[in-house]
Formats: structure tokens, C-alpha cells, sequence
């Protein structure tokens, strides 16, 4: 039980923060598909980040370069979306679509790099990251999650910043006609986006395991977590309750092959299968409630009324 | 002269142009990172054989090249299709998945002949993309999002179904991946009438013709048909498609499937022709032939015949990439060449906004001098590239 805890804990903590970074770009206006592939960036980032620190550094040091490492590379990759969407009016799913797809070549290029083999796995030290309390074993991404997730709540609903940011999503010529510089906040969200989606690649990657084969990039997260976002309705608290949800399936996959769930001889796969399954049924009966940012997807053109 | 001039101004012209720009930048940025990586063997062993293609190894590269270069071709005109519709069929790669489930499954448990086999995948693959088209049309979800879920559902279920705990009928234990078709069930393997032999390669076969077929034909479907014009309609706009009588739901189920057959029509084409075997235990990602589906059809501006050209285009630079000296570079460099050729399709639409005004500058120029001439009519005002349909 304790284990199915910890790794609900974990997954629940990398969908929560992953899906908010997409809240926040969406409530922009910008669809970002591209979450996938900004994890892995921000996984390889922060993986490389504690590589290279000298062993004597202090833990806390270790984590915060880290993950800043990881949230710096998810904001900077993620800026290529911003480019092509907001400044090129591109095709958001497509643009997110091709960073995906070079997300994945660009780490296992570099990783072949830094190991100076044709491997494409790294290895590192988490014990920095872990920690116990009562038997049940923790990483500082718990603790880091939670606080993200209550800052995303009070900046989207009681900041001048975050109603603005939702204005741009709902209806950007409004927003432009008081005054509000519709593109810069756009930039906003796809940059907290990208920071949020870095920082959960890594907190996906690092406190379950020592070794990370970038091969597999991070597995279909990014699009759970878009689900994640979908069924959290675009909303902070929401979507806390959804990532837990889904973190439950996810991490039935984990326990499956040490706990009695063995003895029902089903393999891997089948649970790997369920939280995806699970998202396109509760996608099918929530569909007709579910009401997205109403400019998202669509460039914003000044000329345009 | 005149039709020339014409042509350098229609907007098929500055489609190709346009992706002709987006490929060159593509290859200058593999180019570069190979020169980061060794600035001493990047030409020799490197950037020379992503130019170089299959002919680097001739003639077998050359029959790899088109070999690989068939189930391109299809998953291209899947996404292509579906583009053509007004949806994005990011599932290519799952339908893709299922086709080849289709033809292993049929080839080996029972032991059809290989055109039996072919229609098994492509009924598979078909089924697979009616599913996001049941979705959009019924539940109003976006098929990207449907599509993304299902491609990773098909990659387990497939996986867990051939691998079935090591004991499937499908499983070659001894090779860890699915029997090979060539040696075991030859009948399923489909004929090369030589084409083998000239190329010293086995898994050169028809595969190719019969994929150039199928391009010709969904040319002829889209552009010359009242049932490809229906299909189009509901892309261009969904409520005048209604208004005019046609039943937009099921034209949007309808795409979805045909995007879905032709994908898993692809998929039988590869893995029938004896390409590869399929690895259950270490298929853990998506198969690339679905995701490099969209940058063929991105490049050919969605034009299944265009299709044509743009697979053998980016299946040169794969092989190209896998024939690299792995010890020195990454073959996922590749992979970059052609991630960076769909980001930069994205927003071809600016790279044609340029084109267009330098052209239009020079036309007025031109005109200009030649006062005594009425204006050129405008250059693209029938522009309807795929961006617009959206």
C-alpha cells in the first residue's frame, strides 16, 4: 500500500505540475502539444545539471541548480513554440508536433555526446531528492509541487497578471482594446508553460530511478497531462484532484509485478494501457460540459476583429 | 513563355519553393551539428552520406531507400488525406501500429497469401482511425487529442497481444521479435518480380507500385470526385457543408477511416515485404514511419501526388542518416533534419507571404516600366494552401 502510495505521489506531483504548465498556455490562447517534448528537455537538462556538479556540493545547492536547470531549458525550448506560434501565427498543433519529434533526437544526440557512446542512457545519484517520513519515502518535488500549485491559484485568480492572462485566452481583441498587449502575455504563458513542463520531465525522471534511457523519452506523460488538464477544466484546483486520479492508474503499472497484482499474471503493457483508456472515457462523458479557453488555437492577428 | 511565367507564379510553384526552403534549412542544421560534433569527419563520414542517401551503398541501399520509402508514401497520403478534411491525423502512427498487428497476425496465424494479408492491415488500420472520427463527429472531441490516446492504447495492446507472456504464435522466442516472414511463411511475402535481385536486396519488392497506385488514386478521389469534393467540404466549413445537404458526420467518420486505412495499408507494405519484424519488448515508443507521415505531407503541401516525391525525399535522408558512422555520429541526426523540416512547415505560410511579395514587387515593378501593359492579374489570389483551409 505504502507503495502504491509513493508511486501515486510521484506521478501525481509531475502530471499536477505538467498540466499546469499547459493551463497556463492555454489560458493564454496557445495549444501547447508540445509538452511531451519539453519534459524530456527539461528531464535531460536537470539529468546533465547533476552530472556535471562535483560530488563534495551540498545537497541543497544540487537541487536548486538542478531544477533550475530543468525549468530554464523547458522555458527556453518552449520558446520555440512561442516563436512560431505567437510571432509566425503557425500551426500550433503542428509546431508542437515537430518539437515532440526533435524533443526526443535532440536529447539522444546529446546524450550520445556526454557519454561519448552509442548509449543513450544516463546515469545519476537522487538521493539529494529523497527523503523519509514514517516509512514512506518522499522527493522535494511534493513539496515543490505543492507550493507551485497554490502560487498557479492565487496568480491566475488574484493577480492583475492572471485575469489578464485569461483574457487573452477567452477573447484577445477585448483585451487588446483595453490596453493589454496581447502577444507579451501570450509569451507569459507559454514560457511559465515551458518552465512548469521542464521542471516536471525532471521530477518524473528522477525520483523513481537511477538510470534514465532517453530512448523511451518520458513515455506519453506529457499528453496524459494533457488529459490531465482537460479533465481538470483548465482550473489549478481541479486539476490536482485529476492528476491524483490519474496518478492512481499510472502507478498501478509501477506496483504491478511486486504485489498481488502479480498473481493475476497480466503484463505491464495492460496497466501502461489503463490511464490512457481511462482518460478517453472520462474525455467521452465530460465532452459536453467541457468548455476550453474559447481563443485557443487561433493566432491572434491584430487586423483581425 | 507565357504558361512558364505562370507556372513561377501559381501557387503550386510557391508551395514547392517554399518546402524546397524548408528542407535546405533542415540539412544546413544536421549539417552543422554533425560539424559541432567532429569538425574533421563530418563531410567523409558524415553529412556526404546523408546527401548520398541509399546511393552511399549501391545498390542495396538503393533498394532500402525503396523499400522504406513505400510505407512513407502511405502514411504520408494518411495524414495528407486527412489534412485535405480539415483534421490533423496525428494517429498515423497508431493506425500504422494495428496495420502491421493486421498483416503479422494474418500472415502468421493464418497463413494467408500476402494481397489477403495487405487488406486484413489495411481493414485494421482503418478501424483504428474510425475511432477518433466517432469521437470528433459524435462527442465534438478533437481528433488529436482521441488520436494521441489511441496511439498509445494500440502500442500496448499490440505489444501485449504478440508478445502474449512469451507463448503467442506470433513470438519467435528465439529472436525475441515476431517470426520472420521471408523464411517461415513465404507465401505471405509480397512478389518482387526481380526487383530483388537487381537491387541485392530482398525486401525490395512491389511495394512501391503499389503504393504510387493508391497516391494516383486519392489524387483522382480529392480533386476530381464528388465524394473527395463532400469530404473537403466538411474541412473547409462544417455548417455550410450541413447547410448544402451533405451529412457532416458521416463524412468526418469517413475520413478519419480512409486516413486510417491508408496508414494501415502502409504498415502492411512494410512489414510484408520482409523490411522488419516487429520487436514487442522493445517497441516501447511509436513507430517513426507514422510521425514522418506528417512531414511527407507537410512538404507536399498535401498533395498526395507530392507525397510521392516528399517520402522519397525524407526516406533519402533517413538512410542517409543510418548509414553514417554511428561511432562517431548519432543517427537520431536524422530524425533532427526532419523534426526541424515540420517545424518549419508549421509556418510556411510566412516563407509563401514572402515569396508572394517579393513576387508581386517585381511584377509591379515590371509593370511599371511597361506602363503601356494593363496590370498582371494578382499573382495568388486563388492561393489555397492548406493553412487557409483551417
Amino acid at each position: 500500500m505504502l507503495l502504491l502510495l509513493k508511486y501515486t505521489l510521484i506521478s501525481a506531483i509531475v502530471l499536477m505540475l505538467v498540466a499546469l504548465g499547459g493551463m497556463f498556455s492555454e489560458r493564454s490562447g496557445i495549444i501547447n502539444i508540445a509538452l511531451e517534448g519539453i519534459m524530456v528537455m527539461g528531464a535531460l537538462a536537470g539529468i546533465i545539471a547533476l552530472n556535471v556538479l562535483p560530488s563534495g556540493t551540498s545537497s541543497f545547492v544540487i537541487i536548486t541548480v538542478s531544477v533550475l536547470a530543468s525549468a530554464i531549458v523547458g522555458g527556453i525550448y518552449s520558446a520555440l513554440l512561442g516563436f512560431a506560434s505567437i510571432n509566425l501565427k503557425a500551426d500550433q498543433t503542428i509546431g508542437g508536433t515537430a518539437l515532440n519529434l526533435l524533443a526526443t533526437a535532440v536529447a539522444m544526440v546529446i546524450v550520445k555526446n556526454f557519454n561519448g557512446s552509442q548509449s543513450s542512457k544516463l546515469n545519476y545519484n537522487n538521493s539529494p531528492f529523497l527523503f523519509d517520513i514514517g516509512g514512506l519515502s518522499l522527493n522535494v518535488f511534493v513539496v515543490i509541487g505543492l507550493v507551485i500549485l497554490v502560487v498557479s491559484y492565487i496568480v491566475l485568480y488574484k493577480t492583475k497578471f492572471g485575469l489578464r492572462l485569461m483574457a487573452c485566452g477567452e477573447h484577445p481583441q477585448a483585451a487588446d482594446s483595453v490596453g493589454i498587449n496581447v502577444y507579451k502575455m501570450r509569451w507569459a504563458g507559454v514560457i511559465i508553460s515551458g518552465m512548469l513542463g521542464g521542471l516536471g520531465g525532471f521530477a518524473y525522471v528522477v525520483p523513481a530511478v537511477k538510470t534514465w534511457n532517453f530512448e523511451v523519452g518520458v513515455s506519453g506523460m506529457g499528453f496524459l497531462a494533457l488529459a490531465v488538464m482537460i479533465f481538470g477544466q483548465w482550473k489549478p484546483h481541479r486539476i490536482f484532484f485529476a492528476a491524483v486520479f490519474f496518478a492512481v492508474f499510472k502507478s498501478l503499472a509501477n506496483i504491478s509485478d511486486s504485489t498481488i497484482l502479480a498473481n493475476l499474471g497480466w503484463s505491464s503493457n495492460i496497466y501502461d494501457m489503463m490511464p490512457f483508456i481511462a482518460s478517453m472515457v472520462i474525455l467521452a462523458f465530460t465532452s459536453k460540459k467541457s468548455r476550453a479557453p474559447k481563443a485557443e488555437g487561433i493566432p491572434y492577428d491584430k487586423g483581425q476583429r | 513563355m507565357d504558361s512558364v511565367k505562370r507556372y513561377f507564379k501559381s501557387d503550386s510553384f510557391i508551395s514547392l519553393a517554399a518546402s524546397l526552403i524548408c528542407v535546405a534549412i533542415g540539412l544546413l542544421i544536421g549539417l552543422l551539428l554533425l560539424i559541432i560534433i567532429d569538425p574533421s569527419a563530418f563531410w567523409d563520414q558524415g553529412f556526404k552520406r546523408i546527401l548520398l542517401g541509399g546511393f552511399y551503398m549501391k545498390p542495396m541501399g538503393v533498394g532500402r531507400e525503396i523499400a522504406t520509402t513505400a510505407p512513407l508514401i502511405m502514411t504520408g497520403l494518411s495524414v495528407a488525406f486527412a489534412f485535405k478534411t480539415g483534421l490533423f491525423n496525428i494517429g498515423a502512427a497508431g493506425q500504422y501500429t494495428l496495420g502491421a498487428f493486421g498483416a503479422i497476425l494474418a500472415a502468421i496465424v493464418f497463413q494467408w497469401p500476402w494481397w489477403l494479408c495487405l487488406i486484413v492491415a489495411t481493414v485494421f488500420g482503418a478501424l483504428w482511425g474510425a475511432i477518433p472520427g466517432i469521437f470528433k463527429a459524435y462527442l465534438n472531441i478533437n481528433e488529436v487529442i482521441t488520436s494521441i490516446m489511441f496511439n498509445w492504447i494500440g502500442l500496448y495492446a499490440v505489444n501485449t497481444i504478440m508478445y502474449g507472456n512469451g507463448t503467442s504464435p506470433m513470438y519467435d522466442a528465439n529472436k525475441a521479435k515476431t517470426w520472420s516472414l521471408r523464411s517461415v511463411y513465404p507465401d505471405a511475402i509480397i512478389p518482387d518480380f526481380g526487383l530483388g535481385k537487381l537491387f541485392m536486396n530482398n525486401s525490395t519488392t512491389i511495394a512501391i507500385f503499389l503504393a504510387i497506385i493508391v497516391a494516383i488514386v486519392m489524387y483522382i478521389i480529392v480533386n476530381k470526385t464528388t465524394f473527395g469534393y463532400e469530404l473537403k467540404a466538411c474541412g473547409f466549413n462544417k455548417n455550410a457543408a450541413k447547410y448544402a445537404g451533405i451529412n457532416e458526420k458521416k463524412s468526418i467518420i469517413l475520413s478519419m477511416t480512409i486516413a486510417g486505412a491508408l496508414a494501415g495499408f502502409g504498415a502492411g507494405l512494410y512489414y510484408l515485404s520482409g523490411v522488419a519484424e516487429w520487436n514487442p519488448l522493445a517497441s516501447t515508443s511509436l513507430p517513426a514511419m507514422g510521425f514522418n507521415g506528417i512531414s511527407v505531407a507537410l512538404l507536399a503541401s498535401s498533395n498526395p501526388i507530392g507525397c510521392i516525391f516528399s517520402a522519397f525525399l525524407i526516406s533519402h535522408i533517413t538512410i542517409g542518416g543510418s548509414l553514417m558512422n554511428a561511432n562517431i555520429f548519432p543517427v537520431e541526426i536524422a530524425n533532427i533534419v526532419t523534426g526541424v523540416i515540420i517545424y518549419l512547415c508549421a509556418f510556411t505560410m510566412l516563407f509563401k507571404g514572402k515569396i508572394v511579395s517579393f513576387m508581386t514587387r517585381k511584377s509591379k515593378k515590371a509593370a511599371e516600366k511597361e506602363s503601356v501593359l494593363p496590370a498582371s492579374p494578382e499573382p495568388v489570389s486563388e492561393n489555397d494552401g492548406k493553412e487557409s483551409e483551417k
